[in-house]
């Protein structure tokens, strides 16, 4: 973090005028602080994905194979024939602008590559060079350019600025994902080895351990029940969640982020404490596993299939245990992904016929909404149960909290979770603020490290990323008096602290569940002197 | 997932759409420029037929601003040195006396309709 | 630069169809036998990139979603912007085609002292995008005057309504006025805005330039130089009745329009403009957002895809989780051997 420069002369340097040369004449210079590290072979061979290797990016030879140009043209080739969307996408923009500066990494650095539609650009001038007729012909004059080492040099570094967060798409008139065009072109990246390491590491340990973390079984289990120490102290009543457990109800994914780093933590403890009360109160039967104990997928970063692999760990082990349904933790592209691939990748091929439409047991709501993928949000899972009644909330404990609400890009833009967190968090604090228009539900803005960008080499790039939501955050901080920051993704708790320190220090992140394990009141539990984090309550007479 | 009825639905929509003065036309008699009724009581207009063609709905505006406006009631005419009056139920209408047979033929046939007639009466019209 | 390029070309374009139906007398094949063309390159080129698209298949369900889900049955859902149903989609894409709702929602980015930005709404490229489609969707319309005999009471009626305002004679379109200043103000965004002359290509410069001439010329021949429309219409219907004439008399100002317009034309299933059929398949808009509801097939398969069970997990990890008592499925000693 020591070459990030300060808040105010980051912010001054933003310079929204682009450079006099066209833009293919701009060479691409790859900067220390905007570009993650080169994929460790190891994680790119475990998982048995193509052309493993090491190499720098700041080097001039990447150690390309022979015909790498010949290996992306056919997998251009081929998803132009697999993806509709893309290759509409390659075909009708029409270059209005409209989406140039809705991208935060826009937004935050100038650079106008970072413009979604030059993004798109990239790869498109290419396609239109190597696969168009008119492109092929004239060349430049018909925007086309051909494939050279520097042309991947530049789809690297650009693919690997985009944070696949959708936000550009809600404006586009025809509905272009930079997204999606970010997928493909990190898949074609991915035919020829030219990983980053963090996504390539976690995908391999995701594989083989079953979460990013690489976190075995054995230590899966110690760290749940350190929380279980945690929240016995704090509260008086130990927790006792069951692992692996065949024949449970529910099986209980969330991404291990939430098990490893603060504050994600908190959140842990919430389902924790959340569970025991449900078990207690009305015989809730929850497992968690340590085989499927990642709901993210960094695979959806890699490639579509390396996407389906990882993902497919969860019907396996619902199959396995014969849990009736699934519920899922508070996670950002694990619900893209549960909530628009996973029937799709994996339902025909590992879904239980013995699963069944989600039916929460307490209240008898039918999740009609998950009938086909049997996977219901934890946050629609509590706010159907506040809705019934179903549990004793004490907002007090929350009464130092100004919570403000973040909507995560994925959840926001690819599946539409707006108001069930709200319903959640207006029922467990008593000060809820939400930030401007513009700046929440689906034109949120990303957290600035989405997408395996939240590495700690490109702390420049994250915190460029991470200044439209830190500003809006800043409003309302200042306007209002917010200091907390409320999201339900795992990768938000893990980057928008670090861009609250840097950009508004006064503002803490936490998860949704943090909030409602310290509201939760169990009958008969001793009288509690601090949250879950371990800060004083504030005292309730005061 | 293809949807290929729904794309051959909307591509059958296209060009059912994008041809339809094609196949709107078919069966129907050839169009012929519309037959004018020529005056039986002169042999010229006010000015040449190219011009009167292309120019008199302009002509008839200034026409009518100039004497409305200007007072000037005469036109000189600019190819045969003489002089009109300028009106349309005096003028024009004096040689082309028959509005359907004459004025609305070419109006009718491009969907022209002009005002003249929210004030002016046709003089034949009345008769009928 | 570039815009240079397309003004010329443009030039050259119109250049071409004075020299050609003008002085060396071509007004067939500029009158007749170039527009049919284009004609048949614009329907059978169209259709072939939409059937082109068509093939490439739709493996996922990724709609953006734009409003809240349908989930809890006390919880409002925005059945348009996060559809669950077809009707819901339906209007989504009308809404989308007809008023460009996404457009609609455009901002503007500014930076302010004290490391604050602020934005704010920008709807001019809605209003001009919205203005310049509608412009000229009238225009096309009215032009069928020129090719039905007797003209339908509707075109008739739309062209009254377009000078309604009966200014001059002929009368003034309010449609003329409002496609060339919107086109006007949709060039002038693309040299004046930094962002948008820097990724606006030759290719976005072209076709409004061919739209403005293509626009100026029919104006010029209603307004000023005019030519004599029935010999036109006498061309045009020949032209749909495949009974060709070539009347006398034509302005040369005429051919220059009907060949900009055929350009256009052919030019059109070659580029960008084909985002007229792209919206209309775009799988970010055009699909049910209901995908945890109704599986979404792909109709393709990944090959050869290697999956770590749980077998080949317990076997690695067996001993580790017996020694914290986690369930296993076979017991240790067996596993160990």
């Amino acid at each position: 973090m020591s070459d990030l420069p300060r808040p105010e002369a980051l912010f001054a340097n933003i310079d929204y005028t682009p450079p006099k040369a066209d833009w293919m004449d701009v060479p691409t210079v790859i900067k220390p602080g905007r570009y993650c590290y080169a994929a460790n072979p190891d994680s790119v061979n475990y998982v048995g994905l193509p052309h493993a290797h090491k190499w720098n990016p700041l080097d001039d030879d990447w150690g390309l194979p022979e015909n790498w140009q010949e290996i992306i043209f056919n997998g251009l080739r081929e998803r132009l024939h697999k993806f509709r969307s893309f290759k509409i996408f390659m075909d009708i923009c029409v270059r209005c602008g409209a989406c140039a500066d809705k991208c935060h990494f826009f937004i935050g650095s100038g650079d106008p590559k970072n413009m979604p539609v030059l993004r798109a650009e990239l790869l498109r001038s290419v396609y239109r060079g190597e696969f168009t007729t008119f492109g092929k012909i004239l060349g430049r004059f018909a925007g086309g350019r051909k494939l050279t080492a520097d042309v991947l040099k530049e789809w690297w570094y650009y693919f690997f600025q985009c944070s696949e967060c959708r936000r550009c798409s809600v404006f586009c008139p025809y509905g272009i994902d930079t997204a999606e065009i970010t997928i493909i072109g990190r898949e074609l990246l991915n035919l020829i080895g030219l990983n980053i390491d963090w996504i390539a590491t976690p995908v391999a340990n995701c594989y083989r351990t079953g979460n990013h973390l690489g976190i075995q079984p054995h230590a899966f289990f110690d760290m749940i029940d350190f929380f279980c120490d945690d929240i016995e102290d704090i509260t008086g009543i130990r927790p006792e969640p069951s692992f692996n457990k065949k024949g449970a109800d529910i099986l209980f994914i969330t991404p291990s982020g939430d098990v490893f780093a603060d504050p994600g933590t908190y959140t842990c403890m919430g389902y924790l404490i959340l569970f025991e009360y449900l078990k207690r109160e009305y015989g809730l039967d929850v497992t968690w596993s340590t085989y499927a104990s990642e709901g993210g997928n960094f695979g959806f970063f890699t490639s579509h299939e390396t996407m389906k692999r990882l993902n497919s760990k969860m019907y396996m082990e619902a199959k396995r245990l014969g849990a009736k349904w699934i519920l899922g933790g508070e996670c950002g592209h694990m619900w893209r992904v549960i909530h628009q691939y996973m029937d799709t990748l994996n339902g025909p091929d590992f879904q239980g016929s013995h699963m069944e439409t989600p039916v929460n047991p307490i209240t008898g709501t039918v999740f009609k909404n998950a009938a086909g993928t049997k996977m219901v949000h934890i946050a629609e899972f509590t706010a159907d149960l506040i809705k019934h009644g179903k549990l004793n909330l004490n907002k007090k404990r929350n009464a130092n909290i100004h919570l403000t609400w973040h909507d995560s890009c994925n959840p926001a833009r690819g599946m539409g979770l707006l108001e069930e967190p709200r319903y959640v968090a207006r029922n467990v604090v008593e000060k809820f603020t939400d930030m401007p228009e513009g700046t929440i539900r689906e034109q949120t803005f990303c957290c600035g490290g989405g997408a395996g960008l939240n590495a700690g080499e490109n702390d420049e790039l994250r915190m460029m990323g991470g200044l439209p939501r830190a500003n809006a955050v800043k409003y309302v901080h200042e306007k209002y008096g917010v200091n907390m920051l409320g999201c339900v993704c795992a990768i938000d708790r893990a980057v928008l602290p670090n861009s609250m320190e840097y950009w508004v220090p006064e503002v803490d992140v936490c998860g949704l569940h943090e909030l409602v394990g310290n509201a939760l009141v169990f009958p008969g539990e001793k009288e509690r002197e601090t949250d879950l984090r371990g800060e004083d309550l504030p005292g309730e007479d005061e | 997932m293809y949807d290929k009825s729904k794309i051959f639905a909307g591509l059958a929509v296209f060009v059912v759409v994008m041809t339809y003065p094609f196949w709107n036309n078919i069966g129907s008699a050839a169009y012929v420029r519309p037959e004018l009724e020529k005056p039986k009581n002169s042999q010229a207009c006010v000015e040449n037929v190219e011009l009167m063609r292309t120019e008199h709905m302009s002509m008839l505006n200034e026409w009518r601003d100039e004497v409305v406006r200007d007072g000037v009631h005469e036109y000189h005419s600019k190819t045969s040195n003489q002089v009109f009056q300028k009106s349309l139920t005096k003028t024009c209408m004096k040689c082309h006396e028959n509005k359907d047979k004459f004025c609305d033929k070419c109006h009718n046939t491009v969907a022209v309709d002009p005002y003249c007639w929210d004030c002016h009466v046709d003089p034949k019209g009345v008769q009928k | 630069m570039k815009a240079l390029y397309s003004l010329f070309l443009v030039f050259a374009l119109a250049a071409f169809a004075l020299l050609g139906a003008g002085t060396l007398g071509m007004e067939k094949a500029f009158g007749l036998y170039i527009p049919f063309l284009a004609v048949a390159v614009f329907v059978v080129g169209f259709c072939l990139r939409v059937v082109d698209w068509g093939k490439s298949a739709v493996p996922f369900c990724i709609p953006t979603t734009c409003g809240q889900q349908e989930s809890l049955p006390w919880i409002k859902q925005n059945k348009i912007e996060n559809p669950s149903t077809t009707c819901g989609v339906v209007i989504r894409m009308l809404l989308e085609i007809l008023t460009f709702r996404s457009l609609f929602r455009n901002t503007k980015v500014d930076l302010h002292a004290g490391t604050r930005v602020a934005y704010s709404s920008s709807k001019w490229l809605w209003l001009g995008a919205l203005a310049f489609h509608y412009a000229f969707l009238i225009t096309v319309v009215r032009h069928l005057r020129f090719f039905t005999e007797p003209v339908p009471g509707l075109i008739a009626t739309l062209d009254a309504m377009d000078s309604l305002l009966q200014i001059g004679a002929p009368t003034l379109y309010l449609s003329n006025l409002i496609f060339v200043a919107a086109l006007l103000y949709l060039f002038l965004r693309r040299v004046v805005v930094p962002q948008v002359r820097y990724i606006s290509q030759v290719q976005d410069y072209f076709p409004l330039f061919l739209i403005l001439g293509i626009a100026f010329s029919g104006i010029f021949m209603r307004y000023f130089a005019k030519v004599d429309i029935i010999s036109v219409k006498q061309l045009t219907m020949g032209l749909v009745t495949f009974s060709w004439v070539i009347p006398d008399g034509i302005g040369a100002m005429f051919y220059v329009h009907i060949f900009l317009v055929s350009v256009l034309l052919a030019y059109f299933p070659l580029s960008k403009l084909m985002h007229m059929g792209g919206v209309f398949l775009s799988p970010t808009r055009n699909m049910n957002c209901a995908s945890r509801k109704y599986r979404h097939v792909n109709p393709w398969k990944f090959e050869n895809v290697h999956y770590h069970t749980y077998e080949e997990y317990e076997d690695e990890f067996r001993e580790k989780m017996v020694e914290k008592g986690l369930p296993v499925d076979k017991p240790l000693a067996e596993g160990a051997e």
